[in-house]
C-alpha cells in the first residue's frame, strides 16, 4: 500500500540477445511466454514460431534487448510448465539475418 | 474398457486424489460436475456464499494440510470471484486447483452468456493453468494439475472446463495413477560444501528463514541447524511458527513492524543463511541497505529467486529440507558466545515493546489473553490490516502451519473463510480468526457457511471503527490529511453474527473480560468476539516508505 522503492529500470547498457525456446505446441502457450515478458517490460524486438516435424512441440526464436534481468527472467521463462528449454545466442545468430529480407 | 461422462471423470479424477472435501457455488456451466458429484460418496462439498470465500476456504485447507486443495466455480462472474483468491494463492505459494465451468466449446469468444476469458485472465496468477476442450484431455489434465500445484515451489493451477465436455463422454482402459509431486532437484554438492564454510567462518550470522521452510516440512531442521551453529533465527511474516517465539535463538519477525533488535542485528550480520525467503520489499526495507555487510546464502527451490533481489555468494537451488539435511552434519557446531551475548544486549536495549499486553481489552492485550486461554494446536488466522501486524508481533507462535495470514498479496477478507476452510480440514483444532472491521466486512457473508457448517471457529474482531492502516498512514505519512478510512456510522456487528446464528461475546460490556474470553472460546462451534480498540494506536515499531530496515520509527 505503500509506496515501494525499488531502483528504476535501466535504460542504457542494453544488449541484443536471441534466445531459443523449445515449447509444447498448444494453443496458450504464446500468452504465457509474451506475457512474462510483457510484464517485465522487456522489449521484445522479434519473434519467430513454427512447429517442430513431430507436431508436438514447437520452437521459438526470440530477440531481446537484455539488461542484468535477462539470466532471471530466463529462469522465469524455465519455470512455465510449457517451456521445455531455454537456450542464449548472440545477436548474430543466423536465424533473424536471414529473415531480414522480408522486413525491407 | 471404462465408458464415462469427463465431469464423472473429474469426480473420479478428485476421489483418487483422496480430496475429500470440495468449497463451490454452482451455476449452469457447472451443474454437469455438480450433478456428477452428487454421486460421491467419499467427497463432501461445502457451499460458500461468495465464491472468493470458495477459494479463500480451499486455501485454509491447504495451508493447515500442505496438502492440495479444490474449489469449484461456475463460468463468468462466478471465475471472476475466484480471481482474488488465486492471486493470493500464487503470492503466498499455496497449492491450490481450481475446476471452473465454461461455456461449450462452440461458444467460446462469441461473448455467450456468461462467457469470460478465465484461462486468459489467471495465466499470469496460476503456477500453471488448462482450458480443456475434450473428455478425454482430463485423463492426463487432472493429474497434471495437482502434480504442477505441488510440486517444487507450490501454487495455484486453475482448470476451465467447457459444459459440453463435462457431458461428453470417453471411453478408456484404466484411470490413470494418482499425481504425486516431482522428484526433488539434485543435490549441489559444491555450493552447499561451500555454504557449510561460509557458516563455520562467519562471526556473526543470521538465519532468516521464510515461507518456503514451512511448504517443506523444514522447520524442525531449520531450527536443529540453528541450534547446532548458535545461529540467532529471525521469521518473515510466512514463516512465523517455524521456530517458537520463545525459542532462546528467536529473533522474531524481520522487517517493518519487526522488533529494533531484530533489524539492528541483521544489520551487524557478517553472514545471512536465507532459508525459502524472497527478500520481498516488505521484509528488507530499502535493499541496497539491508544487511550491507553480510555475504549471503540463499537456497530456495525455485530459482528464478535466486538472485533475483539480493546476488548471493552462495545459490543453492534445491528443496530446503533435503538441503539442511545435508548441509547439518557438515557444519561445525559452534557457540558463538560473543555473537549471542551481543544480540542479547541489543535485545535489552531495543526490545518489542507491547504496550498494554495486561489489559485484554486493549489491543496486545486482547491478543495476550486469547492466546492465555488456547494450546499451541490452535490455528491462529489473521486479515489484513493493523491487527494482523499485532497479531505477527504479540502472539506466541510456535508450531508450523499454526499460522495463517495473507501475506503476499495481503487481501482483506482473507480470514474468515481461511479460518473455515482450516477448520473444514482440521475439525479437532479451535480456529481463531483475528480481523478488523474493514476486512470483516469484506467476506462476512460466509458467517452463514460458518453457521451451517458449524466449525469450532473463533472470530475475534478487533473493531476500530476505520481501515486502520491507511488511517495509520495517512497520519504519518500524508500530513493527517485523513480520508476514506474511517468509519462514520458504527455497524452492529454482534447482532449480524446473531441474525447469521453465531454465539457472541461483546467484551465491551464484558465485567469479567478475560474470563468470559477463556469461555467462549473453550465451548464448541463457531462465535464472534467484539471488542472495541482505540483508534488511535497505530503498529509499532515502523520502517518509514522507502526507508532502511535501521531507521524505524516509534510511537
Ligand atoms: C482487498 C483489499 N482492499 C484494500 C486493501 C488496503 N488496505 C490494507 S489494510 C486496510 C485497512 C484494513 O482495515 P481493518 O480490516 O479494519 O483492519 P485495521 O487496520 O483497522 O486493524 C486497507 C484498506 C487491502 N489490503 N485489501
Ligand atoms: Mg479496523
Amino acid at each position: 500500500m505503500i509506496e515501494q522503492v525499488a531502483e528504476p529500470l535501466p535504460t542504457s547498457g542494453f544488449e541484443k540477445v536471441v534466445l531459443e525456446l523449445e515449447v509444447n505446441n498448444h494453443p496458450g502457450v504464446m500468452s504465457h511466454i509474451c506475457g512474462l515478458f510483457a510484464r517485465r517490460a522487456f522489449n521484445v524486438e522479434g519473434i519467430l514460431c513454427m512447429p517442430l516435424p513431430d507436431g508436438q512441440r514447437s520452437r521459438i526464436w526470440l530477440t531481446v534487448f537484455a539488461d542484468q534481468r535477462l539470466e532471471q527472467l530466463i529462469h522465469q521463462l524455465e519455470r512455465l510448465v510449457d517451456v521445455l528449454e531455454v537456450r542464449r545466442h548472440g545477436a548474430d545468430h543466423e536465424v533473424f539475418v536471414q529473415l531480414e529480407r522480408f522486413f525491407q | 474398457m471404462m465408458t464415462m461422462t469427463g465431469a464423472e471423470l473429474i469426480v473420479r479424477l478428485l476421489e483418487q486424489q483422496e480430496i475429500e472435501t470440495i468449497v463451490g457455488i454452482p451455476g449452469g456451466a457447472i451443474l454437469p460436475l455438480y450433478d456428477a458429484l452428487s454421486q460421491s460418496k467419499r467427497i463432501r462439498h461445502v457451499l460458500a456464499r461468495h465464491e472468493q470465500g470458495a477459494g479463500f476456504m480451499a486455501q485454509g485447507m491447504a495451508r493447515v494440510t500442505g496438502k492440495p486443495a479444490v474449489c469449484f466455480a461456475s463460468s463468468g462472474p462466478g471465475a471472476t470471484n475466484l480471481v482474488t483468491a488465486i492471486a493470493d494463492a500464487r503470492l503466498d505459494s499455496i497449492p491450490l486447483v481450481a475446476i471452473t465451468g465454461q461455456v461449450p466449446l462452440a461458444m467460446i469468444g462469441t461473448d455467450a452468456f456468461q462467457e469470460v476469458d478465465i484461462y486468459g485472465m489467471t495465466i499470469p496468477i496460476t503456477k500453471h493453468n488448462f482450458l480443456v476442450r475434450s473428455a478425454a484431455e482430463l485423463l492426463e489434465v487432472i493429474p497434471q494439475a495437482f502434480r504442477i500445484a505441488m510440486s517444487g515451489r507450490p501454487g495455484p493451477v486453475l482448470v476451465d472446463v467447457p459444459k459440453d465436455v463435462q457431458n461428453q463422454l470417453v471411453t478408456f482402459e484404466r484411470l490413470p495413477a494418482p499425481a504425486v509431486p516431482d522428484p526433488l532437484p539434485p543435490l549441489d554438492e559444491t555450493a552447499i560444501a561451500a555454504a557449510a564454510r561460509l557458516i563455520d567462518e562467519a562471526e556473526r550470522p543470521v538465519l532468516y528463514l521464510g515461507g518456503g521452510v514451512i511448504h517443506a516440512d523444514a522447520a524442525p531442521l531449520a531450527v536443529t541447524l540453528a541450534e547446532q551453529t548458535a545461529m540467532p533465527t529471525t521469521m518473515t511474516l510466512m514463516a512465523l511458527g517455524a521456530m517458537p517465539v520463545d525459542h532462546p535463538l528467536s529473533l522474531g519477525m524481520l522487517g517493518m513492524h519487526g522488533a529494533r533488535y531484530t533489524n539492528f542485528a541483521l544489520q551487524e550480520s557478517d553472514l545471512l543463511v536465507c532459508v525459502g525467503a524472497r527478500f520481498d520489499d516488505r521484509a528488507i526495507g530499502k535493499a541496497s541497505q539491508f544487511c550491507p555487510e553480510a555475504k549471503v546464502i540463499h537456497i530456495d527451490i525455485d530459482r528464478a529467486e535466486l538472485g533475483k533481489i539480493r546476488r548471493p555468494d552462495v545459490a543453492i537451488h534445491g528443496d530446503v529440507k533435503a538441503v539442511l539435511q545435508a548441509l547439518l552434519p557438515r557444519v561445525r557446531a559452534q557457540l558463538r558466545k560473543r555473537w549471542l551475548s551481543h544480540v542479547a544486549s541489543l535485545k535489552s536495549r531495543f526490545p518489542l515493546v507491547l504496550e498494554g499486553r495486561d489489559d485484554p481489552r486493549s489491543h496486545y492485550g486482547l491478543i495476550q489473553a486469547v492466546a492465555k486461554a488456547l494450546d499451541d494446536d490452535a490455528v491462529v488466522v489473521t486479515d489484513v490490516g493493523q491487527h494482523q501486524m499485532w497479531v505477527a508481533q504479540a502472539y506466541p507462535l510456535r508450531r508450523p502451519r499454526q499460522w495463517l495470514t495473507s501475506g503476499g498479496l495481503g487481501t482483506m477478507g482473507f480470514g474468515l473463510p481461511a479460518a473455515i476452510g482450516a477448520s473444514l480440514a482440521e475439525p479437532q483444532r479451535t480456529v481463531v480468526c483475528f480481523t478488523g472491521d474493514g476486512s470483516l466486512k469484506m467476506n462476512i457473508q460466509e458467517m452463514a457457511t460458518l453457521a451451517e457448517e458449524g466449525g469450532k471457529v473463533k472470530i475475534v474482531l478487533m473493531n476500530n471503527q476505520s481501515l486502520g492502516l491507511v488511517y495509520q498512514q495517512q497520519n504519518l505519512f500524508y500530513g493527517k490529511r485523513v480520508i476514506a478510512s474511517n468509519y462514520r456510522r458504527p455497524t452492529d456487528f454482534v447482532k449480524i453474527a446473531e441474525g447469521f446464528g453465531l454465539e457472541t461475546l461483546d467484551l465491551d460490556h464484558s465485567e469479567h473480560p478475560e474470563a468470559d474470553l477463556a469461555a467462549i472460546l473453550r465451548r464448541p462451534g463457531p462465535a464472534l468476539i467484539h471488542c472495541s480498540i482505540d483508534r488511535e494506536r497505530f503498529v509499532y515499531p515502523m520502517v518509514p516508505p522507502g526507508a532502511a530496515n535501521t531507521e524505524m520509527i516509534e510511537g
